[in-house]
């Protein structure tokens, strides 16, 4: 199940992870190893349990049973400062040009000098001298810094949720290839999606959820087509 | 524990009863204020019980906050035994005000230690929020009857309904608004949090009341008012009645809480049932 | 350190482009300070008496609006998510939020005392520089706890109203230390030292207090 991990421990530790949202389950016991520089693309239907999963991994959702370990530490405060995390709105302020916002984001991470916040937006293919406010971007351009919040204390682990939903086929197809460069640089990066056809060819392994669970993990989409083709009910 | 509730309620009916009769018909009447001064024997008592009620929805909340790191709960027992052993050597070696006797002092610091440290062995886990929430609800029913019968006394007597200097209607008052701003953030609390909130703000509200209490205290001295409720000694006969009239209201106060925490228990256990029962199925397609 | 001075620098700029808060509020207290003056009459002598009272009313008000708008731009787009997923310290946030929203319900101060003495003929018989501490200490009482419930508050369903309904009740005794002390020393009368203490007290305890369980807000879901 697990491919190549033997030489190093596993990044991402997920035991019998169950989330309940009063009566609602969210996630109903996740077990799973994640190892280290691979990307993981998460999919499933709505309510599947992928955004739940993605945010307790980036410490904002608190499990109600189980454990989520992350470089070997269950206390997620520890390791925030490695991992970046990515969502559907843009965690961006509006009224701030892309160059402002990360220069405040990086106060948060403590990196204070401009070049990091200029390769962060270069590595997005957006110009860092751009003066105009972020609530005026494109949502494919707003999508791109975004990421590139996300990028910017270099993290060792990327969790990105739905970042090509609304997004132009080129800039998606972009981001793509840019993850996977990151991936070949070491990062480990998580991406739930419903689009799992981007994700061809460069994700190292599908992870399918449904109802709370993960139902299967390929290597490859057309497995993932064919198992989903086949299982339905 | 079944069994014990009927009984405890026909000792509770009978101790109202009694305690009614000795009020209204039994108890002297007093020498100036007349037949009204007996509003006396419902307005203190119900003080008291209120009192002792948000006393124990302050424990409660501490006890729930200090619950979620094991090290903040060594050290919140650590402090409450510093408390009462700090209360217990400054009642004899601190000059006392008038009036206040040095064991009462002593015995205070103790009995909240004791209060402490019983309610973190009755009440593990979330069982302290559930007593947090009772002691809240039926505290804030006993402090509105504190301030009805205030007002329905003091206005026959002194001539006037309220008196904003008076210390201790305008604190009990203070603290009955602290707690309905409680029992709405509970009620309009979205998601899981609630019990998290609201032992924060009861937490606050602590930490309010000796500032009220002083703040209203120094107005008074610079603005000099009636006091409701007159002060100084009372009879010994009526203390009788009084205290006859607070046993009965702690075993009235005592029933409701304990139903309504069955009946919260209850209903928590449901809901982790229904949660269970949601967990275990796989949806079907 | 650096976290609170960029958080508060970034508010500040954010809050000079846009302006729409300051002149909503601007405006607010404008009215307030007019409905006042028609409403208690500013000829009588005991104009004076109540001043104390009405114009830290007036500012009770004007600061309710100030505060709850606190953390509206972090709610918008999910900022708050950044922020909690950062090593950031939360009480770094808390201060800096604070210390945007004093400088805010200062400016506002600063805006309506004069007007208020200009409507009510205001004359401090007593020692006057006193204002000066009465003022920061209790826009601070207010604000610390108005920052800290408006964070609350974000966790409820009635969010506007859920602010002052939880900030009143906890702010009497420093409210009823604002109005006696500015009244002390408008009339003369009494000395406002006792209340500048209280208020310096109750400054203390509810930052500490503050400082001490922000962080469990914050990062609870």
């Amino acid at each position: 199940m697990n491919s190549g991990a033997t030489h190093s421990s596993p990044i991402v530790v997920v035991t019998d992870l169950i989330k309940q949202f009063g009566r609602f389950a969210a996630l109903r016991g996740v077990t799973a190893e994640f190892a280290a520089g691979k990307m993981y693309g998460i999919l499933g239907d709505n309510g599947a349990g992928k955004t739940t999963l993605l945010r307790t991994m980036a410490g904002l959702n608190h499990p109600t049973h189980g454990t989520v370990a992350i470089l070997g530490q269950t206390k997620l405060r520890e390791v925030c400062g490695m991992i970046g995390y990515m969502a559907h709105p843009s965690l961006l302020y509006d009224e701030m040009s892309g160059m402002e916002n990360l220069r405040y984001f990086g106060q948060l991470y403590g990196i204070g000098d401009e070049e990091s916040c200029r390769s962060a937006i270069r590595a997005v293919a957006l110009d860092p001298d751009l003066e105009r406010p972020v609530g005026q971007y494109s949502q494919g351009m707003r999508q791109r810094m975004s990421l590139a919040r996300a990028l910017l204390n270099d993290p060792k682990i990327l969790l990105l949720d739905e970042p090509f939903s609304n997004v132009d086929l080129r800039s998606a197809r972009e981001m793509v290839a840019l993850l996977a460069k990151m991936r070949d640089a070491g990062k480990t990066i998580f991406v739930v999606t419903h689009q799992a056809s981007l994700l061809e060819g460069a994700a190292d392994e599908f992870v399918w959820m449904e109802a709370g669970r993960i139902v299967s993990r390929t290597q490859t989409f057309e497995q993932v087509t064919s198992e989903t083709s086949g299982a339905g009910r | 524990m079944k069994k014990i509730f009927p009984i405890l309620g026909i000792i509770t009916l009978a101790l109202l009863s009694y305690a009614l009769y000795e009020a209204l018909v039994a108890a002297p009447t007093e020498r100036t204020m007349g037949d009204v001064q007996r509003i006396f024997y419902y307005h203190v008592p119900s003080a008291w019980t209120a009192f002792l009620l948000f006393f124990l929805n302050f424990v409660a909340s501490i006890q729930y906050l200090v619950r979620r790191k094991p090290g903040a709960d060594r050290v919140a027992n650590w402090i409450v035994l510093a408390i009462a052993a700090a209360t217990c050597i400054a009642a004899y070696v601190v000059p006392l005000p008038e009036g206040v006797e040095k064991s009462s002092v002593a015995t205070t610091g103790i009995a909240i230690a004791g209060i402490y440290f019983l309610i973190r062995k009755l009440f593990p886990g979330e069982r302290a929020d559930i007593l947090a929430v009772v002691t809240a609800e039926v505290g804030v029913v006993f402090c509105t009857i504190v301030l009805i019968t205030g007002p329905l006394w003091a206005r026959p007597v002194w001539g006037i309904w309220w008196a904003p200097g008076d210390i201790r209607l305008t604190s009990t008052l203070v603290l009955w608004l602290i707690y309905i701003a409680y029992l709405m953030l509970r009620k309009f609390s979205s998601g899981g949090n609630t019990a998290l909130i609201a032992a924060v703000l009861a937490v606050f509200g602590a930490l309010d009341v000796p500032l009220v209490y002083f703040s209203i205290w120094f107005f008074r001295t610079q603005h000099p008012q009636p006091v409701i409720g007159g002060g100084g000694s009372i009879d010994p006969r009526m203390m009788q009645v009084l205290l006859i009239n607070w046993l009965a209201f702690m075993c009235f106060a005592y029933l409701v809480s304990w139903s309504r925490f069955r009946l919260e228990v209850l209903k928590r256990d449901v809901e982790q049932a229904q949660g269970l029962q949601e967990l275990m199925e796989t949806r079907a397609r | 350190m650096s976290v609170t001075r960029a958080t508060l620098i970034k508010d500040l700029r954010l809050e000079w482009r846009s302006k729409d808060a300051i002149n909503s509020m601007l405006f607010f207290s404008l009215l307030v300070v007019v409905v006042f003056s028609f409403s208690f009459d500013p000829i009588a002598e005991e104009s004076r008496r109540i001043a104390g009272g009405l114009i830290w009313v007036a500012f009770l008000f004007a600061s309710v609006v100030a505060l709850n708008q606190t953390w509206a731009r972090e709610l918008r787009n999910q900022v708050l998510d950044a922020y909690r997923v950062s090593p950031a310290p939360a009480n770094s946030l808390f201060i800096a939020k604070a210390l945007g929203n004093f400088i805010f319900v200062c400016v506002l101060e600063a805006v309506m005392a004069p007007l208020f003495v200009v409507f009510y003929n205001l004359r401090a018989l007593g020692p006057a520089y006193q204002l000066l501490i009465v003022a920061p200490l209790g826009t601070w009482a207010l604000v610390v706890n108005g920052t800290f419930f408006a964070a609350l508050s974000i966790r409820t369903r009635a969010r506007e109203i859920m602010l002052p309904l939880l900030l009143f009740p906890i702010s009497i005794p420093a409210i009823l230390g604002m109005v006696s002390a500015t009244t002390a020393i408008l009339s003369g009368e009494n000395s406002a030292r006792f209340y500048i203490v209280l208020l310096a007290v109750y400054d203390v305890v509810f930052t500490i207090a503050c400082l001490a369980l922000f962080e469990t807000i914050l990062h609870a879901e």
